[in-house]
């Protein structure tokens, strides 16, 4: 684990200790599991979001993609009598498609990606709400998946199934990440994309891949949230998540300059914004604040990290003064 | 000039300035005063910018003073050196090229009339006309400055830098582009200025234009004085002994060896920059092939070219025998091509990422398995490379960025060696480094070269292209204008044909 890694698994554990200590009930069996399928839920497309801004780029059509591609799936399987394992196949495509041709014309027509992904979430948002003439798409009394139910909103021994599928892909997307030579070229793009073109990575290749990572990521978070919500409001459903994403990703380190980040700080980020969540909702602090509280934590936490980088260049900078000035650079006293 | 102007008199003493991994500036002095003109020299990396930037205010030294008019100064901000009349034209001008002269030389104090304070044209062409006079421009105060020609530009800057009645004007390598008639009207406006009590620092390479117009000279090397010359002691070899500070004889080594096949040939390679200008040009095995020319006469292009980065409108490339078809890089570097690169920060390196990451970062997938990096393999060969090139640091797995300049560019080479190329493009090579890493980059090519290693090296260090390549192309304007053996290889025969 990373310095900041740390930083932060200590910020939720005290606001975590916090929370339980001023009520109990964060720690009863029910709000557990409650707040552990919402972090696997957000979780998922939170990680989505990782590949992209890793690359320095960015993907504001999360929210939108979960609606249209749930939209598709519950139409798929409730009306037109699709198998759900094929309906399922086929919205993890749409995404892939819907991904590589955000790559595409970011990478080939040389287009800012947030231009491409904001014009994305119009889109996405519309023809979401078209196909359903805006109404609502959800199963009627009586329709029953038992086994897709089960598979995606249902629990092993108290566990929601959610948060074992967040914890799968977790641990691939860690393993992808900083493990393979995928993930390095990925950071490596990130950091300096002509760098990168110099030393003979294929930079199109790995953006576009990355952006079809992110994209079915989010169908597949997709399916998730349409078997929780049971019932889509196009308008509405999913609205404000691909934000939600982007903030843990930099609250987990990620930077939107790209080539930083790692996959325990963005599971951290996620937990930490349902912890806090959670806060809000068993303080009794007004619901309406929910966001505010966010943004504030947000904030507090970045000026934080960029004011102790600032000060460990600047002592850098001192020694490497005193080095050339002749005098040895003295070692920090602790106070006791 | 205004009535009451003021010469100024300026010194810096004891001026430092350390970046991490580099130490810029070391106790420098340097003293101005108006009516003088002061050639800056030193080879690149000695410090000269980072000087410059203390002076223009961009820079704020970590230790020494500097000294205007009597007064203290431990640091100045951009507005304060403006306001001691300091002006700065840069070796990149950026011009509005959206506005005309007028606007552009009095951006930012533009004058108005009226309750409404709208721009006063009239005042300010009446302001702005005088100054172009004095500098005999061809351009007028209402022209459009999108065709002014490089020469121009520069003249332009002059006018700003004298509208704001700068009393020392500061020229960062201004004749570098400039054709010889351009370059002796620039020389005959810094008199000009001179004669008006302005002081001229002026920074360039062109050894003679320094010993044409200089009243004195000061040169740094590896960020410290290196010594002053006056009116009669200035002259080209004095000037270089002081740049160099050691013989020129010991600081390069030839190998001798035969030549055989060619490694890399090219026929008929036109690049997008030069269309009409077509290259041939064949490199042997063992053999280093210096690329000489100006700055701009399409050298880099080339190497681009021939690595995959842009592509080439037209003609054939051949490296060991196999065509490259498919303009590539990575096809490039798995036909046993490299480039380190002219931009070492931009280019050659990621600066963030561990020196151990940037060596193994282009020859990683030999070094995993079903795409997983094998990270002791990783470890072991940058280890490897680290005791190979003696790279300095304490750790392999710190950031490149906290690298000397020279360091960072043994570990660029060091990330192609792990690939076996056959043939290196080294551009500009010791651009930025110190002297002493300098003797060790020219080592490591000769040493590859013996290994059988062809190379190709663009260099615009004339002293570095003679020290060190087997023969030499010249190139102008995407041409090779010629090639030269060893027994021809004098500074004079170069710049014959890179000038033409």
């Amino acid at each position: 684990m990373q310095k900041k890694d740390i930083g932060l698994a200590l910020l939720v554990l005290v606001v975590g200790s916090v929370v339980a200590l001023i009520n109990p009930r964060f720690l009863s069996p029910i709000n557990l599991a409650n707040t552990a399928n919402l972090i696997g839920l957000f979780g998922l497309f939170s990680l989505a979001e990782a590949f992209v801004i890793v690359t320095a780029g960015i993907e504001l059509s999360v929210g939108s993609l979960i609606a249209l591609l749930g939209v598709l799936f519950v139409d798929l399987i409730v009306v037109q009598g699709v198998p759900w394992p094929v309906a399922a196949l086929i919205v993890l495509t749409c995404g892939a498609i819907f991904g590589s041709i955000h790559g595409w014309l970011i990478t080939r027509l040389q287009l800012q990606p947030f231009i491409v992904t904001l014009c994305g979430l119009l889109i996405y948002r519309g023809v979401a709400r078209f196909y359903t003439k805006d109404g609502t798409a959800g199963f009627s009394f009586g329709d029953e998946f038992p086994v897709l139910e089960w598979l995606i909103s249902g629990r092993t021994g108290g566990v929601p199934h959610s948060i074992i599928a967040f914890t799968v892909i977790a641990v691939i997307a860690w393993f992808v990440l900083h493990r393979t030579v995928f993930g390095r070229h990925l950071f490596a793009v990130g950091k300096n994309e002509e760098a990168a073109r110099f030393t003979g990575i294929n930079t199109r290749r790995v953006i576009v891949l990355a952006y079809v990572i992110c994209a079915v990521l989010t169908g597949l978070s997709a399916i998730f949230f349409a078997m929780y919500t049971r019932s889509i409001h196009p308008a509405s459903h999913g609205n404000f998540y691909e934000l939600y994403a982007i903030a843990a990703a930099v609250l987990g380190g990620f930077s939107l300059r790209g080539g930083e980040g790692s996959v325990v700080g963005v599971v951290l980020g996620v937990i930490l914004l349902q912890v806090l969540q959670n806060l809000v909702n068993l303080l009794g602090i007004p619901s309406s604040l929910n966001f505010a509280v966010m943004g504030s934590v947000i904030l507090i936490g970045v000026i934080a990290d960029t004011q102790i980088t600032k000060h460990r260049n600047s002592r850098r900078q001192a020694v490497a003064l005193a080095t050339i000035k002749g005098a040895a650079p003295k070692p920090q006293s602790l106070p006791e | 000039m205004p009535s009451g102007f003021q010469k100024i008199s300026l010194e810096l003493s004891r001026v430092t300035k350390v970046y991490p991994g580099v130490v810029a500036l070391q106790d420098v002095d340097l003293s101005i005063a108006g009516g003088e003109i002061v050639g800056l020299i030193g080879e690149n990396g000695a410090g000269k910018s980072t000087l410059m930037k203390v002076l223009g205010g961009a820079v704020s030294p970590d230790g020494g003073g500097i000294h205007i008019d009597g007064q203290h100064y431990s640091a100045l901000s951009p507005a304060e050196a403006g306001r001691l009349g300091i002006a700065f034209v840069h070796q990149e001008l950026n011009p509005f090229s959206n506005l005309d002269v007028t606007a552009n030389v009095l951006l930012g104090r533009e004058i108005t009339s009226g309750p409404l304070r709208l721009l006063d044209r009239r005042a300010m062409e009446a302001k702005v006309a005088p100054i172009l006079q004095l500098l005999g421009t061809r351009f007028g105060p209402a022209d459009p400055v999108s065709g002014l020609s490089l020469a121009d530009q520069q003249l332009l800057e002059i006018a700003r830098a004298l509208s704001m009645n700068a009393r020392l004007v500061i020229l960062d390598e201004p004749t570098s582009s400039l054709t010889l008639s351009e370059t002796e009207r620039l020389l005959s406006v810094m008199r000009q200025l001179q004669s008006r009590g302005v002081a001229v620092l002026f920074i360039s390479h062109r050894l003679s234009e320094v010993e044409n117009v200089a009243d004195r000279v000061v040169c740094l090397r590896d960020g410290k004085n290196a010594g002053e010359l006056t009116g009669q002691q200035i002259c080209k070899d004095a000037m270089v002994r002081m740049m160099i500070g050691r013989d020129v004889q010991q600081f390069y080594e030839k190998s001798a060896h035969g030549v055989s096949t060619p490694v890399l040939s090219l026929r008929g390679v036109r690049t997008s920059t030069f269309p009409a200008a077509s290259v041939d040009l064949d490199l042997h095995a063992g053999e280093i092939l210096g690329v000489a020319g100006l700055v701009g006469a399409g050298r880099t292009e080339l190497a681009r070219a021939i690595f995959g980065v842009d592509a080439f409108s037209d003609g054939t490339i051949h490296l060991n025998g196999t065509e490259l078809k498919s303009h590539s890089v990575p096809e490039a570097i798995s036909a046993g091509l490299s480039l380190v690169p002219e931009d070492r920060k931009e280019q050659g390196l990621l600066l963030d990422f561990a020196i151990a990451d940037n060596i193994s970062l282009p020859c990683l997938n030999h070094l995993s398995r079903f795409g997983v990096v094998d990270r002791e393999r990783e470890t072991s060969l940058a280890q490897a490379s680290q005791a190979r090139l003696s790279i300095k640091t304490s750790s392999i797995f710190h950031s490149a960025a906290e690298l000397s300049g020279g360091n960072q560019q043994k570990v660029v080479l060091a990330k192609w060696l792990a690939t076996n190329p056959k043939v290196i493009i080294f551009d500009e090579p010791t651009r930025g480094i110190d002297v002493g890493a300098k003797a060790e980059v020219y080592h490591l090519l000769q040493a590859l070269a013996r290994d059988g290693v062809g190379i190709l090296m663009i260099s615009s260090d004339m002293e570095e292209v003679i020290g060190v390549s087997d023969r030499v192309a010249v190139m102008r304007r995407g041409h090779v204008t010629g090639i030269l053996n060893s027994d021809e290889l004098t500074e004079e025969n170069i710049l014959r044909l890179a000038v033409g």
